[in-house]
């Protein structure tokens, strides 16, 4: 590894929503060299893969299907001067910031004053989830069907089940759909929809069965899928015959970049530590979109982008308050999946817009309290779902001065 | 833009490639039956020798029996019965492979391991360990003090009393060392022959005539290394066999990357009667793994998971070190190993009838296989056979895919990287592909490559991997 380090201002890991968002801003602030490094090969991160509606509402006030959404952010992305720098991996980041990365011409280094990762989130596959049975070929991500049937026409399976009601299991069906690919039902552990309710129509319109209160337990077939057993309510293990199983969801940080650096992550999230500038342990680095809050729609990664770059600016300056002043907010609730920021730094300047984001890792409904030093400073009602976000909004004075203790509570309501 | 999709019928899922009639071939020297380890590496201990030697496996790869899913641990031996032929060929292998290893770019990292002894009853046997050990041979084997043991891996949980310390014990690649040694075999004029399947057999006083599913083979001498189904082709060609294969499963929890900070030495438990334990073992790819189980079944080929034992190792695992907690799982998978009643290998050579059998390599047989190859080799060709190995010979080199050496990624012209997660090039794919032993199977390019063994589990790279394999694998990853 001798060649020179490439210079840069901001280096950002990621051309996904997040990262283009945040490049374009950064360029449209002023600063000069903003580099996108991308390992794929082409930008856009995830919509690149969803052939479907819907993208870029809140972004280009159109209602788009995700690779022509992703064409048009990389197109700005040119138009405001941005370097992307594509079939570029990171394989390390070290402090510096330095940046360690590959390409098809072989390795080389980076160097930037600021650095923001925007690696986005995965899905939970089938290991991780300590699923039963043999392991034949057919069993998919919803992002790997995604990216088989719309970017290689290629099909993995032609009769699959489709695990879960998340948002994102509606999108392997209409992949599937898409290819010609007719799921023989789509199953959901609970008594609801994790998304919307009126969500179960979608199946209903596309002729796939939905079965709720069924759980997929063990898998069966040899080379490839030849049927999953199922549980239904307390004790009736049925086989289902099929050629595949699509596993959508349980979306992850794609954090490893953090894990195997110098930046401190969240264990039990799994997400790198962040305060309200989305500013990492090591001051240098930045994190947002996905790869903070897995997973949210695009829109939300590409507006977080925005805002971090705004952060990134600041902190170019000399303007963000010292890093070293900052509070953890605690959280030992098992409802509460994640909080954002896990820290918050002091700042005298009035915080304008500050709020918590908070996700819960079941359905609950009770009151959220922000304490400090122990008595609660913001309350909200709040009857949260897995896949809803919450927003506690805080008073303007909140980072003025620091706190002992910062705690975040949940006391349910029967 | 996307391409019109049409369905084909589904019995075209999976047709095995077809390769040229056996019945051309001429006779062989010595016919070994079963590419897993053991076979590989009396195939290549026999070519060295000068024989003429054809390798017939069943499946469309090697690898895809007992030793497709072990713990990748190069055994010392030091816990092997004394005076065992398990433990003659464990030392023998072990000295060999240090020999060979960097000739054929195997990698091979030293990690060490250590015994603990969690209760009165395993501390109570560790004086008899290390007493075994130096029986053995092994003399480096020492207790260490419970705060040197923790020193070493300060990850260790509370409650241990007695510690081991195994300096030799080290990690290998498990694919890519049978594969070398297969490579090295064809060098030197040996042939491999895939979706072969032996049927039965007839020796006639000077030849077998050997019935395979590729049509008839003819060899002087026949080595039975079949794994698991060592006994039923034994019954098939000789009568009946003197061991029984008592298939026992072995399920394995993979951590991810970040998981292998908390260990770089072999954490074993203190070892039973019928097997090693629960291990937590650094691998030489930079994972971690937790297993695996010892769990008796009548199937010699099904080695499915369940959420139930997955869950059991994944709370011994954070008992022993509870780091791995925050840790997540990348991969869970289980082996078979071709266990029997009796306690040693069952090796033995009918000359009259030109069979060797080498049954029941059970728990060792990565470690074993080049010492059992030595055996093997001298019960057929003599004792010059076992001579050391030669100068003139080749030494092909396999590709390095572990991180014990310097990856494809970091070289230049690489072509780019297709799986994310192993950073796996473009160009090992296309290479994996090609060669006198391709991958023909999704499993068969895991094991060459690392590709999709990763943390996302294909989520990034199965479309790629999908265009790049088409018109090379029997069983193609779309349809
Ligand atoms: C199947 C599916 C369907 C969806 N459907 C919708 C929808 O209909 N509407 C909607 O609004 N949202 C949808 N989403 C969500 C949306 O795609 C994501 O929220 C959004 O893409 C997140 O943006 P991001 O920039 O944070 O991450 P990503 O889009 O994931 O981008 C991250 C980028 O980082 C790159 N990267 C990662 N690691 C490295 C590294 N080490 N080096 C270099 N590059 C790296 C990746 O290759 C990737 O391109 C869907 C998501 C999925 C999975
Ligand atoms: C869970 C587990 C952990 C282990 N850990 C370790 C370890 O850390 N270190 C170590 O040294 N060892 C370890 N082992 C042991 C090691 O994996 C085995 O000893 C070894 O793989 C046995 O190899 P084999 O060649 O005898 O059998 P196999 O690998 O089963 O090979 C036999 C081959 O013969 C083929 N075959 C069968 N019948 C026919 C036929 N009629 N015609 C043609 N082909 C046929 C099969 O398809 C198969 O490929 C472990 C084993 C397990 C299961």
């Amino acid at each position: 590894m001798s060649a020179p380090a490439i210079q840069c201002d901001v280096a950002i890991v990621g051309a996904g929503p997040a990262g283009l968002g945040a490049a374009i801003r950064l360029r449209n602030s002023g600063v000069k060299r903003v580099v996108v490094l991308e390992r794929e090969a082409a930008a856009g991160g995830i919509p690149r893969h969803c052939g479907h509606p819907p993208f870029g509402w809140p972004e280009f006030q159109r209602i788009l299907k995700g690779p022509e959404y992703a064409l048009r952010l990389q197109q700005a992305a040119d138009a405001a001067g941005v370097d992307i720098r594509t079939e570029t991996s990171v394989v390390q980041i070290e402090p510096g910031p330095m940046l360690q990365v590959t390409t098809p011409a072989g390795p080389a280094q980076i160097e930037a004053a600021r650095v923001l990762l925007a690696t986005g989130a995965r899905e939970t596959p089938r290991s991780a989830r300590l699923i039963s049975g043999t392991r034949p070929m057919g069993v998919l991500t919803t992002g790997a069907l995604q990216s088989m049937v719309y970017l290689k026409s290629q099909r993995p399976f032609m009769r699959p089940v489709i695990t879960g009601t998340e948002l994102v299991s509606f999108s392997a069906l209409l992949s599937c759909r898409h290819a010609k690919i007719r799921p023989v039902a789509m199953l959901e552990e609970h008594s609801r929809p994790t998304a919307w309710r009126a969500s179960v129509w979608l199946p209903r319109l596309l002729g796939v069965r939905l079965e709720m209160n069924t759980q997929l337990i063990a898998i069966e077939g040899n080379d490839r899928v030849s049927g999953v057993l199922v549980r239904r309510g307390e004790n009736s293990v049925e086989k289902i015959a099929c050629d595949g199983v699509v596993f959508c969801g349980r979306f992850v940080a794609e954090a490893s970049l953090a894990c195997m650096g110098h930046i401190d992550v969240n264990p039990v999230f799994g997400t790198p530590v962040t305060d309200q500038f989305g500013r990492c342990s090591d001051a240098r680095f930045f994190a947002a979109g996905n790869m903070v809050h897995p997973a949210d729609t695009s829109g939300r990664c590409w507006h977080d982008g925005i805002t971090t770059a705004d952060h990134i600016v600041q902190s170019l300056a000399g303007n963000l308050p010292s890093p070293n002043n900052a509070i953890a907010i605690e959280s030992a609730e098992p409802v509460i999946r994640y909080v954002i920021p896990q820290r918050l730094s002091v700042d005298p300047r009035p915080a304008k817009d500050a709020a918590l984001c908070v996700r819960f890792s079941s359905e609950a409904k009770g009151t959220l309290h922000l304490k400090v030093n122990d008595s609660p400073i913001v309350s909200k009602r709040v009857r949260a779902r897995p896949e809803k976000q919450v927003a506690v909004a805080l008073p303007d004075d909140i980072f003025s001065s620091k706190p002992k203790r910062l705690k975040l509570t949940f006391e349910p309501s029967c | 833009m996307t391409a019109e999709l049409n369905s084909p019928p589904v019995s075209e899922y999976c047709e095995p490639a077809r390769q040229t009639n056996t019945s051309a071939r001429q006779l062989c020297d010595v016919l070994v039956v079963g590419g897993g380890v053991v076979g590989c590496a009396v195939t290549r201990r026999l070519a060295l020798a000068g024989a003429h030697v054809i390798l017939a496996e069943k499946e469309a790869d090697i690898l895809e029996g007992a030793s497709k899913g072990n713990s990748a641990i190069l055994h010392t031996g030091f816990d092997a019965p004394p005076n065992s032929v398990e433990q003659g060929c464990i030392a023998d292998g072990y000295r060999e492979f240090l020999e060979i290893q960097s000739r054929l770019n195997l990698p091979l990292v030293k990690t060490g391991a250590m015994v603990l002894a969690w209760d009165h009853e395993q501390a109570a046997r560790i004086d008899a360990i290390v007493a075994k050990a130096h029986a053995n041979g092994v003399k480096d084997v020492a207790e260490i003090s419970t705060d040197a043991a923790r020193a070493q891996v300060p990850a260790l949980g509370t409650g241990f009393t007695r510690a081991v310390h195994i300096p030799g014990e080290s990690l290998l690649d498990p694919w890519s060392t049978p594969l070398a040694y297969l490579h090295q075999a064809l060098a030197h004029g040996a042939e491999f022959l895939h979706h072969c399947e032996v049927h039965t057999g007839e020796f006639d006083g000077n030849r077998w005539r050997v019935a395979t599913s590729q049509g008839e083979l003819q060899a002087r001498w026949l080595v039975n290394s079949a794994g698991l189904y060592g006994d039923q082709l034994h019954h098939q060609l000789i009568g009946e066999p003197r061991f029984r294969i008592r298939p026992r499963k072995g399920q394995f929890l993979v951590y991810d990357k970040s998981a292998n900070q908390l260990t770089d030495t072999i954490i074993l438990p203190t070892p039973q009667e019928t097997t090693k334990g629960i291990v937590i073992c650094p691998t030489i790819f930079g994972n971690l793994l937790v297993g695996p189980t010892a769990e008796d079944q009548e199937s010699r080929a099904d080695a499915s998971v369940d959420t139930a034992t997955l869950s059991r190792l994944k709370s011994v695992g954070e008992s022993i070190v509870p780091g791995l907690k925050e840790h997540s799982i990348t991969g869970v998978y289980a082996g078979i190993r071709p266990a029997t009643d009796a306690r040693d290998y069952q090796l033995e050579a009918d000359s009259k009838r030109q069979y060797l059998c080498i049954g029941g390599i059970r728990s060792t047989g990565l470690s074993a296989a080049l010492g059992i190859a030595r055996r093997a080799a001298k019960l057929i060709l003599g004792d010059q056979s076992a001579a050391d190995t030669p100068d003139s010979i080749q030494w092909p080199s396999v590709p390095q895919i572990s991180e014990a050496g310097q990856r494809d990624w970091m070289r230049p012209d690489n072509g780019g990287i297709v799986c994310h997660c192993e950073l796996v090039t473009r160009r090992e794919i296309k290479n994996a592909l090609l060669g006198p032993l391709p991958a023909r199977s999704l499993s068969g390019l895991k094991r060459r490559t690392r590709a999709t063994m990763g943390r996302c589990q294909g989520f990034y790279c199965s479309a790629e991997l999908s265009e790049l394999t088409q018109g090379h694998l029997d069983c193609p990853l779309g349809i």
